[in-house]
This record gives C-alpha cells, structure tokens and sequence, in this order.
C-alpha cells in the first residue's frame, strides 16, 4: 500500500494481469472510438460551420454505411463478451486443491476462521504462491468481500455461503474492502490482506493459537446438546452419522444433498427442510449459534464417519474423531 | 404583449393549480423538477466536500449515507425520470403532432400532483426519518435494518413512478390517436419515437417496482420471509425485482434526451437526420433489449455463473442500437451547415459524453472486468457519464433551445454558451477522475479513503464546484430573461416541426386552425442561408 499518487492498481494474484490485459483492450476501443467520434464531431463542425465554403447537401443515405456501423460494433461487443467470459469462468472456478478459509461478515467487521483453528479479525493471512478458496457467509446484511489488488470479489450474503478463490503472487499488504453498502459503518468495514511467503505464513500459523473448528464444533454440539435428540438410532432425530454429501429424503417427498447449506439451514432455520418419518421437533439455534459457530458445528458433522461406529452420541469427545483436512 | 397566450390567458393562481393545459402542466414541473434538482445539487455540494480529504472530518458516517441517498433518490425518481418527459414531453408532443392537448389532461395534471406530493414527502421523509439506505434499498438491510421510514422512502418513489405510468399512458394514447391530417408515422419527428418507447418502458416496468416494494411492505409488516433470510427469504430476489425496473429506468432517463439531441443537430446542422428509420427503430429495440439484462447489475451477487454469462451477452447487444443513434447523429453534421450556439453545444457535448458513458457500461457488461470495478467510483463514472452526461446536456439543450417557444423570450446566447461550456469542463473534471479511483478500487458509498486517493478525489470535488457554477448561471440568466429578455417570434431557430407553426408562446390551444402535414420530417435545407433571432441586433427585431 503504497501512499503516494497512483493511475493504476498495483496487482498481486495470478488473475490480475489477466483482468488488466482485458480492461486495456477495453480502454484502447474505447479512446478510438471516443477520438473517432470527438474528431469526426469537430471536423464536420468547422468545416461545415455556417458560412463556410464546404459544399453541402443533403446527401441520399446509404444502407451499406448504416449496416457497417451496427456490424462492427456488434462484432467488437461478441470479442469482449467472449474474453471477459472466459476471465470470468477462472474467477469462478477455485481449483480441487486449494487451501479452504472462512469468512464471516457482520456489521463492520470481517471475522476470518483458519482450518487449523486461528481467528483474525479485519486481516486476512495467505501463503504467496497457493490457491485459497474462502467460503463466506453473512451474519446480518449483505457486505462484498473485495481485494483491489487480486482484481476479485464477491458478495457476503446472509444465509448462504458463497465462495471466491484467489492465488496471490506477489508478497505484501494489500486493502481489504467492503463493497456493498452495509450501513453507517460500512466504509470502516475495511482490513488488510497479508501475502506471507509460504515458510513465513507457516511461522505465522504455529504462532497463533485456537482449537482446529472440528474440535470446536464438537464442544458446540455437546454444550448444546444436539445429541439428546441425534443418537445413532432411537433418537428423535435422524442419527447425523455420515450425513454430509448425503442425500437427505424430505418430508415432502423430495431428496436433497446435504451440503453445507444444507446443514447450515438445518440448524439455523430447521422448519425449511423436515427430514422423511421424524417430526419437526428440532428447535431453530437462531441467536444462540453465530455463523462462526454454525461453520465449526459443520466441520464436527463433516467428521461424523457414516459406517463406523462412530455417532451423534459419543459427542463428547471430538478429538477421537479422525481430523479431517478440509483440502 | 397583446395577444392572448397560454401564460397570460388568466393570472388567477387557481388557473394554475387547476389546468388542464398540457403546457401549463409542463411549466409547473419544470418548476418543481427544478426544486428538487436544488435539493439534490445541494446533498452533492456536502458530500463532494466531505470526500475533499480522506479521513470523515465534516460530516458524520451517518450524515453521509443520508446525504448521499437523498441525492440519489431525488436525482433519479425526482429529477432524471421526469425530466425531459414531464416538461418537454408534455409541452412539445401534443404541439409536434398537431394536437390541441393530450389525450388526457386532467390525468396529466393528476400525474403532476402525484409527482409533486410524493417528491415532498420523499425528502421530508429522507431527512426527519434518517433514511440510509441508497436509492438501491437492498434487502435485508432497507427491510430488517432500516427503520420504517426506508418504507415511506419507497413508497413515495413508487407514487412517482406511478405518476410517470399516467404520463406514459397519457404519450402513448395521444400518438396514436390524435395525430392531425398527414402526419404519417415516419412523419413523426423523433422527439415523439423516443418519448413512445419510453412510454412503453414505463408501462411494463413501473409495476414491478410496485410489487417488489408491496413485497418489502408485506415483509415488515406481516414477518413473512421474502427477501430476509432469517425468515426463510432469499435476499437476492428483491435485487432481481429492484433492476428488472431499474435498468428500464435508465432508458426511461435516456431515450427522451437521444429524441431532443435529434432535434438539435437536425436544426443546428441544417440537415435531414441521417438514418431516420435506423433512429426511429434503434429506440424500439433498445427499450425491449433494457428489459433483458437487469442480471448485469448482479455479476457478483452470488447470481450463478451461467446467469453471469446471459446477462453479459445480452447487455452487449444493447450497444449496437446505442451506437447506431452517435454514428447518425455524427453523419448528420457531415455536409450540413453547422451553427455552434447554445443548444448545439449540448447536444455535441451530449453526444461525446454520452459516447464514452456508453462504451464505460461495455466495461461494466464485461465480465471479467465488472468483477473488480463493481460497486467502486467507476460505476459510479459511468452512470453520470450517462444520466448526467446524457440526460441532463440533453435536459439543458432542449431547455434553451424550447426556451423562446415556452416563454415568448430569447435567452442571453452569450451566457448561454459559457455556461455550457463550463458545464462541459466541470463535468469531465468532475466524472473522468472517479473512472480513474474505480479501477484502483475505491469502493463507491465510502465517507472515508485511503489517502493515496486523495488527489484524485480532490480533481472530482473541484470539478463539482465548476459544474455547480455551470448550473446556477441558466438559473440566473433564463430567469432574468423572463423579463429581460428579448421578445421571440414565431420560429427564432427557422427550425422544422409542428411546434414552431404556433406563436411564441403559444395560445392555449396551440393553433389557430389544426395544421395539415404535406411535408416530410426535418425539411432543412444546409444551402439556405439562414440567420438565428439570437443572431440579429436588437433594433432589428419586430415581433411576428
Ligand atoms: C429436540 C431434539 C433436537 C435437538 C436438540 C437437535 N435436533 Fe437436529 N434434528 C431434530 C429432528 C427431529 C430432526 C429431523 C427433522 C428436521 O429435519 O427438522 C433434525 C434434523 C437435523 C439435521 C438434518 C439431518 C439430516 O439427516 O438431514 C441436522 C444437520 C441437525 N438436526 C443438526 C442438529 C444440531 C447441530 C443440533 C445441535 C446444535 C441439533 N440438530 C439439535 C431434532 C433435534
Ligand atoms: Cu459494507
Ligand atoms: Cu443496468
């Protein structure tokens, strides 16, 4: 962050130049054809100003002329269309291996969960060189998570994660913005993001304390007691032993994949979806687990192995469970 | 003066609140339009200060967000949506036409009310209630956050979209029905296309923005999840609803002042328009293509990838009717006979403005690049480079070119020019910066900045201050000219069009006899000399 007068944002992620190539093209169409124009507009203006010698008429029109200049720019918008596509499907598209950190915004703050457990606030740590994917989720309004420099960005929105991925490439610091209007604070609601090189964000990971989110879901889910209800048979609810990427029939005689959300609206908002033969007896955590919680509640059920003996009942003691890395 | 005119047909102040007259109706919200243009000028004046420094020194956070959605509420549904329409829709369509009135006047005098208390009531409630939430309301943030006035916000935009919907309706129905002898439908001058296309934007889009502020109504009101998640809504719908009107709106703001540039350049170069079809259709296909491509106001909002795709594609088609309209209006100049006065100055000035107001939005339609300048300054460039760049040159041009016909008064052409030029200047010193600080990322809605951005945000706010000297000079002189100024005649353009037939001002019911068409649409001829009223020494001038 460099504080002197700047034309052009300083890039550090492998799609930035990418995104800076397109908007120069953009930029080069757009001055031939504002020059184009401009010069055109004052070259006819003078030469055919009033009283001048030009010759002038009223010319018969030319269908040619007119196609002309629908084609090309038609055909001009199709090259953007396709280009910027194709940059945007990479934005879109995390690659398998990429490191997993989540994101909760609030209002104004950014609250960043690490796999390994370490938390920060309004920063964002990464290892130069890796791809990261950053799951997020909003716990009140909309907010944007947006890193200028990475040329990335996306919305936060309140219950339903969505993600980005980035892989910087170059060390430093670099603005963390919010982008969508969140409330008064909402030009405060701004942060660091902070490129170590990977041996320096190692050091940097061993120097930060917190329990990895498994374990801390584990101790969620017995302090709320989620396995009075959630035992491996008998219980009233269904046994939560293998459930996530399983498909869930509901209720209403559809089946869902338990993904994520679904897991998320399962404790947060748990009438939207009954689970086929129990009755809607689970209560909503609504005000009583934050989103933070909910994400390290997710990652305890991710471990809850479907064929072992493993279930909702022996949830007092998550570090028996396999710890499972996220990437 | 001694003839009898709409203006002096009676000075009773009840003639006034109680007319029918088209033209009487588009006077009294050129006057209105003109309050709340203050009102928002005055919200900017705060804010461009505030932004001369990057730490919040003048005002606070919350002061700010409130200055800013009371600019961009009264800008948009106040001033830019009824601008052109409302006054100059109102006064010319009929006259163009050959017509005694609209179809409905007292409906138009009902859609001025409408207008006029909703605008009231929107600003006293923006200012006591504290409403911060932007012009955009995004749920959940205008319905769980925001306090009830955010409600009554939304609700006076809607009874002024509502009043646009009897105008549109109004323009719609007078077209086709009372059109005098001989004036053909590619008679029509393109002033009256582009007002009918957007008459048919309003109606389709106007009522979704109904629904979704019911919606927003509903949901405070009854705790019935729509659009807030905690409820079991989805947040992202009232976005697809808010633009699926919202971008229409933009052409409901643009196509009436691509009608009066067509105006301007035919007069001022003394020229056939070239390509009066292509023109004529080119508003046509713009106002079906603006209902398809509200998704590109939402690359980044969690919308699906695909949807990404389509929206992007479709925005681009867009621009092909777009630049259609500049290559024309450009090759109109070519062999005509150009006179550089006040009106021809804003309708060039539009035309490169809005040139680079439309290719900034291929920009923002492009999706890799519209992920990283989304919600920073350079949308916020693009969108003035098009309402302001656009719409409102195009509001100032048809201001002093319309002037003599609405007033019986010339307007100073000295002052004349040097506002526009100034205005010109100021607005790109104004504008082009922020384009600059989008791409480096400076997130639009921040009272606060990291002060690399300083300068940049220094060039903006000083161009702002031209600008406002640019606006506040009409202000004076078009006032002053009111009494001051010298008397018009009939046709002080020697400009083609029903309208310059009748007096200046013209009686109340516009003709004398109802004209009969014969001629073709913008019969100028560039080889015919040809000398402005403006132009003529004083002594010279006799009234017609
Ligand atoms: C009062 C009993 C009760 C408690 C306590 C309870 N649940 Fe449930 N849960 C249920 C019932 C009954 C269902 C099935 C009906 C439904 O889908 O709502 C269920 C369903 C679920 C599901 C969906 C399971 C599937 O197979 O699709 C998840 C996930 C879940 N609960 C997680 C939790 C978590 C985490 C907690 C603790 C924070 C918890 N539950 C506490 C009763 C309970
Ligand atoms: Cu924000
Ligand atoms: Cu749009």
């Amino acid at each position: 962050m460099d504080s002197t007068f700047q034309l052009f944002p300083e890039s550090a992620s492998q799609i930035a130049d990418r995104v800076d190539a397109l908007y120069l093209f953009l930029v080069a169409v757009a001055l031939f054809f504002t020059f184009l124009i401009c010069v055109l507009i004052l070259y006819f203006g003078v030469k055919y100003r009033r009283g001048s010698l030009a010759e002038r008429g009223n010319p018969p029109r030319s269908n040619l002329l007119e196609l002309a200049w629908a084609v090309v720019p038609f055909l001009l918008s199709m090259v953007m269309f396709v280009w910027g596509a194709d940059v945007f499907y990479d934005i879109k598209t995390p690659p398998a291996d990429a490191l997993q950190i989540d994101v909760v915004g609030k209002q104004w703050m950014w609250k960043v969960h690490h796999p390994g457990g370490q938390s920060e606030i309004n920063q964002l740590h990464v290892p130069l060189g890796r791809p990261v994917r950053l799951r997020m989720v909003s716990e009140d309004v909309i907010h944007s998570f947006y890193i200028p420099a990475f040329r990335v960005k996306q919305d936060v929105l309140p219950g339903y994660y969505t993600q980005m991925w980035f892989q910087p490439d170059r060390a430093g610091t670099y603005h963390l913005f919010c982008a969508e209007y969140c409330g008064t604070e909402h030009a405060q609601m701004i942060g660091s993001v902070i490129v170590l090189e990977q041996d320096a964000f190692a050091d940097w990971l061993s120097g930060e304390t917190g329990d990895p989110p498994e374990v801390a879901g584990a101790r969620l889910f017995e302090r709320h007691r989620c396995g009075s209800c959630h035992k491996a048979q008998g219980g009233s609810g269904p046994s939560l032993a293998g459930v996530f990427g399983r498909r869930v029939p509901l209720k209403s005689g559809e089946s869902i994949v338990a993904d994520e959300q679904y897991l998320r609206s399962s404790i947060l908002n748990p009438q939207q979806h009954i689970v086929a033969g129990f009755q809607p007896l689970m209560p909503s955590y609504q005000g009583q687990l934050n989103e933070s919680d909910v994400l390290k509640i997710i990652a305890y059920m991710k471990t809850l192995e479907g064929n072992a003996s493993a279930s909702g009942e022996d949830t007092g003691d998550g570090n028996d469970q396999p710890p499972e890395t996220e990437n | 003066m001694s003839n009898r005119n709409y203006l002096n047909a009676n000075y009773n102040v009840w003639s006034w609140f109680f007319t029918t007259d088209h033209k009487r109706v588009a006077i009294l919200y050129l006057i209105s339009i003109t309050v709340f243009f203050l009102v928002g000028g005055a919200a900017a004046v705060l804010f461009r200060l505030e932004l001369m420094t990057p730490e919040g020194d003048l005002v606070l956070p919350e002061t700010y967000n409130r200055l800013f959605t009371l600019h961009g509420i009264v800008m948009i549904f106040f001033f830019l949506i009824p601008a052109v329409p409302a006054v100059f829709g109102n006064f010319l369509l009929p006259m163009m036409i050959g017509a005694r009135d609209l179809a409905f006047p007292k409906l138009n005098l009902a859609s001025w009310y409408l207008y006029s208390l909703s605008g009231l009531f929107g600003v006293w409630v923006i200012l006591t209630g504290g409403v911060d939430t932007g012009w955009t309301f995004y749920t959940p943030y205008s319905t769980t956050y925001g306090n009830t006035s955010v409600l009554s916000a939304a609700i006076a935009a809607f009874i002024a979209g509502f009043s646009s919907i009897l105008t549109a309706l109004n323009f719609l129905v007078t077209t086709h029905t009372m059109r005098a002898p001989g004036m053909t439908w590619f008679r029509l001058p393109l002033f009256v296309w582009a007002h009918y296309a957007m008459s048919l934007v309003v109606l389709l889009g106007t009522p979704v923005l109904a629904i979704a502020i019911a919606l927003v109504g509903i949901e405070r009101a009854f705790h019935v999840g729509i659009f807030d998640p905690k409820l079991g809504g989805d947040p992202l719908l009232f976005q697809h609803l808010f633009w699926f009107y919202s971008h229409p709106a933009v052409y409901i703001m643009v196509l009436p002042a691509m009608g009066v540039i067509s105006e301007l350049i035919t007069c001022f170069a003394r020229k056939k328009i070239f390509g009066y079809t292509f023109i004529a259709f080119s508003s046509l296909a713009i106002a079906v293509l603006g209902f398809l491509v509200w998704g590109h106001h939402m690359f980044v909002s969690g919308q699906s990838m695909y949807a990404g795709f389509v929206f992007s594609f479709l925005s681009m088609l867009v621009a092909v009717p777009s630049a259609v309209k500049v290559f024309n209006w450009t090759a109109t100049l070519y062999k005509g006979s150009v006179i550089w006065n006040t009106p021809m100055l804003y309708a060039l000035g539009f035309i490169g403005l809005f040139t680079m107001g439309g290719l900034t939005g291929l920009f923002l339609a492009t999706l890799g690049v519209d992920v990283h300048v989304h919600d920073t300054y350079f949308v916020v460039a693009h969108f003035h480079y098009i309402m302001v760049g656009g719409s409102l040159m195009a509001y100032l041009g048809a201001l002093h070119f319309w002037w003599p016909k609405m007033t019986g008064r010339l307007y100073p052409e000295g002052w004349g020019r040097i506002s526009a030029i100034l205005i010109f200047f100021g607005f790109n010193l104004t504008f082009f910066p922020q384009f600059v600080l989008g791409y480096l990322g400076m997130p639009r809605r921040y009272h606060v900045y990291p002060e690399e951005w300083q300068i940049l945000n220094v060039m903006s706010s000083a161009g702002a201050s031209i600008l406002g000297v640019g606006y506040l000079l009409p202000l004076g002189y078009l006032v002053w000219s009111l009494r001051y100024g010298r008397r018009s005649g009939k046709n002080p353009w020697r400009a083609s069009g029903l309208e310059w037939e009748a007096e200046s001002p013209p009686i109340t019911h516009n003709f004398h006899k109802t004209p009969i068409v014969t001629g073709d649409v913008y019969d100028y001829d560039p080889t015919e000399p040809v000398e402005l009223e403006t132009e003529k020494h004083p002594e010279k001038v006799t009234v017609q």
